[in-house]
């Protein structure tokens, strides 16, 4: 006679086994470690050059520019995103058509074109002025001092974002149900508080993780600017490296605070998703 | 309290009200019944304005709502006067539409604050005493999440109730609950009823229409096929589609 505990461990079950993961795994991390291993140990990398740069003064002149510049062009495309939604989603034909016409525009011609565009506005107009029609000119500008290469930055950065953005709110108001407008028409309140206090609330949680994305991406996006001469991270390595020839190494240091930086965005993002996806 | 006088409206090529006359006295009470597609839900939204109509007269006390008058022709009025008509107009919805971002007591005091500028903590004691009067007083920190539907049906009733209406029109404030939780819905409405307020109700309770309402009303293909005592109407139906209706209704409860 067995035992009935006996008679439970003769029943337990055998889980299907799968060696080939473990060859698989072997693999990977032999291959991993040949990688790591002439990383380390070719002269090439120069890594004495990375850790003389990563806190250079310059570098970090660069790296602060590249942050004001993400913020700046964040804060356009925001601002000027969520007044595109807004037409976007408006009764007015004309508004909803213009918004749809700048979305599409923004959205088809690469950002990079766009800089070097902005860039040479002034080959367009030399001069930019207000007059009164048929009266005289309230003020002239020529275009050249106008338009420095931040300028053309943040114009080229913050009106395409502007064009991402608005897609991204109008998803966001259109996802809350209309029965939450009509509730708030019946209580007597008006379109504009309605969007305040009960409509953007409540499609945050949708707009944020995007956003989010969309920060992340910008931060990369800066390195662009690059090309119109403006400093920031990108370009000051550049600068360094065309006087030392230490390319690589510079390339590295730069990669380094772009990793840092999108790490530290992609952290907060989490928790701001968990914040907005609680209820 | 309502005067209703020639109603039409159209979507598109489809007339939903085609010639609405109707009265409702202050504090009476009006139920309306009718197939879906009937255009009561229609008509109970033009009382407030959410929809526009296209001809005919509607007054709630004595106003035009949404509108104004001039040389015998109605022209819209601005955001802002609809929206001052409708703060005296309250009203529930089938999917009692609550703000989920917001507890029980701010979905009720949001509208007087930051409409009527009443002072917060004047909102707040008014609201608490509201809740407790739909019997939800321990609910007032919870969202509409964490709510059954006859609790969230009851914190909509409070929320519209916290303007003061002078008027409250009712969209089948029951057909989203569970059976179980209809009870207590008509219960707060059956308490509001004896308490005076004018009430306009579109719903497929006839139990509660026989008890609570002053006058029923039922509709047809945007019309108002029958209309007069609920009691008289329930038990012997003058016209065939009336009669058609409530057997097919009857059999289903």
């Amino acid at each position: 006679m067995v035992s009935s505990v006996d008679q439970g461990s003769q029943q337990k079950v055998v889980p299907l086994r799968h060696p080939g993961n473990w060859v698989a795994t072997a693999i990977v991390l032999l291959l991993v470690a040949a990688v790591l291993y002439s990383v380390a140990t070719n002269p090439a990398f120069e890594w004495p050059v990375v850790g003389q740069y990563i806190f250079d003064p310059q570098i970090l002149a660069g790296l602060s520019r590249t942050l004001e510049l993400t913020v700046a062009a964040m804060v356009i495309g925001l601002v000027l995103g969520t007044i595109l939604a807004l037409f976007r989603l408006s009764r007015n034909r004309l508004l909803s058509t213009i918004s749809w016409v700048y979305i599409w525009f923004f959205r088809s011609v690469p950002v990079l074109v766009q800089l070097i565009f902005w860039y040479n506005f002034g080959a367009l107009y030399s001069n930019i002025s207000l007059h009164v029609p048929f009266g005289r000119t309230l003020f002239s500008v020529d275009t050249n001092t106008l338009i420095t290469p931040l300028f053309a930055a943040l114009a080229g950065l913050g009106l395409s974002q502007a064009a991402y953005t608005a897609e991204v709110i109008r998803a966001g108001i259109v996802s809350v149900p209309a029965g939450q407008n009509r509730a708030a028409l019946a209580l007597g309140m008006r379109r504009m508080m309605i969007y305040r206090r009960i409509i953007l609330p409540q499609a945050m949680k949708v707009i944020i993780p995007p956003v989010g994305n969309e920060v992340i991406s910008m931060v990369k996006n800066t390195s662009l600017v690059s090309v119109l001469a403006l400093a920031e991270l990108l370009y000051t390595a550049q600068l360094i490296y065309s006087r030392t020839y230490q390319t690589i190494p510079l390339l590295i240091v730069a990669s380094l605070w772009y990793l840092a930086i999108v790490s530290v965005l992609s952290v907060g993002q989490h928790f701001l998703e968990r914040k907005f996806t609680s209820r | 309290m309502v005067e209703i006088r020639g109603l039409r409206k159209t979507y598109g090529t489809r007339e939903v009200l085609r010639g609405i006359n109707l009265n409702v006295a202050t504090g009476r009470v009006l139920c309306v019944i009718g197939p879906s597609g009937s255009g009561k839900s229609t008509l109970l939204a033009c009382i407030n304005h959410l929809e526009p109509f296209d001809s005919g007269r509607l007054r709630v006390d004595g106003e035009l709502v949404g509108y104004r008058e001039h040389r015998g022709r109605l022209y819209e009025l601005p955001e802002r006067d609809v929206a001052r008509m409708r703060q005296s107009i309250g009203m529930v919805f089938q999917q009692f539409n609550l703000f989920p971002h917001m507890t029980a007591l701010q979905n009720i005091i949001e509208a007087p604050v930051r409409v009527k500028r009443v002072h917060p903590d004047q909102a707040r004691k008014y609201a608490l005493e509201l809740l407790d009067r739909v019997g939800l007083a321990d609910k007032q920190n919870n969202y509409p999440a964490q709510l059954s539907g006859g609790e969230q049906q009851r914190v909509a009733i409070a929320r519209a109730l916290a303007m003061q209406p002078k008027l409250m029109l009712f969209d089948e404030p029951t057909s989203a609950l569970d059976p179980e939780l209809v009870g207590d819905v008509l219960n707060v409405m059956k308490d509001l009823a004896g308490s005076g307020m004018t009430m306009i109700v579109v719903t497929h309770e006839l139990g509660f229409a026989g008890e609570v309402a002053d006058e029923l009303v039922f509709m047809d293909d945007g019309l108002i096929v029958e209309q007069g005592d609920p009691r008289d109407i329930l038990r012997a139906p003058k016209q065939p589609r009336t009669r058609e209706f409530l057997s097919r209704v009857i059999r289903l409860q």
